[in-house]
């Protein structure tokens, strides 16, 4: 499979991609890892006529620590994120989930950004960045704005990403003594998940992100107050799916993923020592 | 791009992928294509020194960057460890994903260069094999690796 013939451009840096986005207008397509994107470009699912390379901009590839919390520039790739130190020690459920996005070849290649640009529900990095409560830091044409996570997946592979904005940087708080865990179930290894969850337990609050439970990424909130309201995690978690329509497919209808949502949840909850 | 130390300069299309750039482009046809979907691990090549599935990454990604292919691991007609231990181990049978999953294997020590046999089939879980079972390849990394299995 071939992707339909393209304009190909690189840009230098943030600045040289706002502009060279401001120039193409709908007819461009950012490329970062390119593995989200390329796949659907060899099925003929996108066919921009203009891509612009982001790929190399080096100054978006960086995890820092910035006081309350890290700072993650969206062209960081997974396996950057995997065996960061910091991220390891003050946002472990960020290193975890990530961990298990696709394997090494793939993790060599996407980046923190395009997997939150691409907006996909069965993805894992959304979910724990959900129950990590990060914010986005996009750039457009009228500046930069912050976007919480909870507002920024608005539908199904839609985000608050306009055509002419770059997603440049990921705010995740500092949680270095939460408890946390993130389970995926899948059937092979290298698989999306089927159902995922990720929880982050911190003091007497939760947070639980949930993988391919809904059209977007989402959170239980319900589970998130039960438990502020001091249920135990098996009571809690009986209420991960409430509200949420994940979708059906050939590994799972839609009442086994949400018996799978209450299972991953209520494990997820334990093994944080909620 | 530079390919196992050679510079090589074609003019392609910006949609060439990176695997056909290598195989119909460049002439280097040890680099299979098995699902053409980044799911089976046969294209795996090095990008600068990193495994990544050259069916999912475009030849002009690569532009200025060091690709290395199956066809550059041996030192003349000596084999690469790797090599040697899949011979050794019987680690192949058809040999078709052969060529991806040693060039995912020898990535994967050089980022822990002593695996336990866990981190071994994590580390090959983007590498499909439709003939040894596994068990043999397993065993050829560990044997590469020279270690004592304990991990790191
Ligand atoms: C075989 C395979 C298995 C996978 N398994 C998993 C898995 O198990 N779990 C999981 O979570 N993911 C999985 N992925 C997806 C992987 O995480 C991708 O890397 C990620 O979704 C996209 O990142 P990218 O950098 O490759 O983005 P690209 O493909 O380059 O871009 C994706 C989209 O985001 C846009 N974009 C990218 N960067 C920016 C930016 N900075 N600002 C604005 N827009 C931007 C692009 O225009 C494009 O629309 C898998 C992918 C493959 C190929
Ligand atoms: S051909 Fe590239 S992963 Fe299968
Ligand atoms: S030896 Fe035949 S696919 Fe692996």
């Amino acid at each position: 499979m071939i992707p339909a013939a393209f304009d190909y451009v690189r840009a230098e840096s943030a600045g040289h991609a706002l502009e060279l986005l401001a120039e193409h207008g709908d007819e461009a397509k950012l490329l970062a890892g390119g593995h989200s994107l390329i796949p659907l470009m060899k099925f003929r699912l996108a066919a921009p006529a203009v891509v612009v390379d982001i790929g190399r901009i080096t100054e978006l590839s960086y995890v820092r620590d910035a006081g309350d919390h890290l700072a993650i520039g969206a062209l960081t790739r997974h396996r950057d994120i995997e065996i960061s130190e910091l991220v390891g020690t003050q946002a472990g459920l960020l290193a975890a989930a990530t961990s298990k996005v696709g394997d090494p070849q793939v993790r060599h290649r996407g980046t923190i950004g395009g997997a939150l640009a691409h907006g996909d529900p069965a993805s894992d990095i959304p979910a724990a960045l959900l129950a990590l409560r990060a914010t986005m830091v996009v750039e457009g044409p009228d500046g930069q704005r912050e976007v919480s996570s909870d507002d920024f997946f608005t539908g199904f592979l839609e985000t608050t990403i306009g055509e002419q904005d770059l997603l440049t940087e990921i705010r995740v708080p500092k949680v270095p003594d939460a408890g946390w865990s993130f389970q995926k179930f899948n059937r092979r290894a290298q698989d999306w998940a089927i159902v995922g969850a990720a929880v982050l337990v911190n003091g007497g609050s939760c947070g639980v992100g949930l993988v391919n439970m809904d059209s977007r990424p989402v959170r239980a909130a319900g589970v998130e107050s039960a438990i502020a309201g001091g249920a135990d995690a098996a009571d809690a978690a009986a209420s991960a799916a409430d509200g949420l329509e994940p979708p059906a497919d050939l590994n799972a209808g839609v009442e086994y993923r949400q018996h799978l949502a209450r299972v991953l949840t209520r494990r997820g909850l334990e093994e944080a020592g909620a | 791009m530079t390919i196992n130390g050679t510079l090589v300069s074609l003019d392609v299309e910006p949609r060439t992928l990176l695997v056909h750039y290598l195989r119909d482009h460049a002439g280097l046809t040890g680099t299979n294509v098995g699902c053409d979907t980044s799911s089976c691990g046969a294209c795996t090549v090095h990008l600068d020194g990193e495994a990544v599935k050259s069916c999912t990454v475009l030849a002009v990604q690569a532009d200025d960057r060091e690709i290395t292919t199956i066809e550059g691991l041996a030192d003349g007609d000596v084999l690469h460890p790797m090599q040697q231990a899949f011979h050794e181990c019987h680690a192949l049978q058809c040999g078709y994903c052969t060529p991806g999953m040693i060039m995912a294997a020898v990535s994967l020590l050089d980022e822990v260069p002593n695996p336990t046999e866990a981190d071994v089939r994590e580390g090959l879980e983007g590498n499909l094999c439709r003939c040894t079972g596994y068990h043999n390849i397993v065993q050829a990394v560990l044997q590469a690796a020279g270690g004592d299995g304990g991990g790191r």
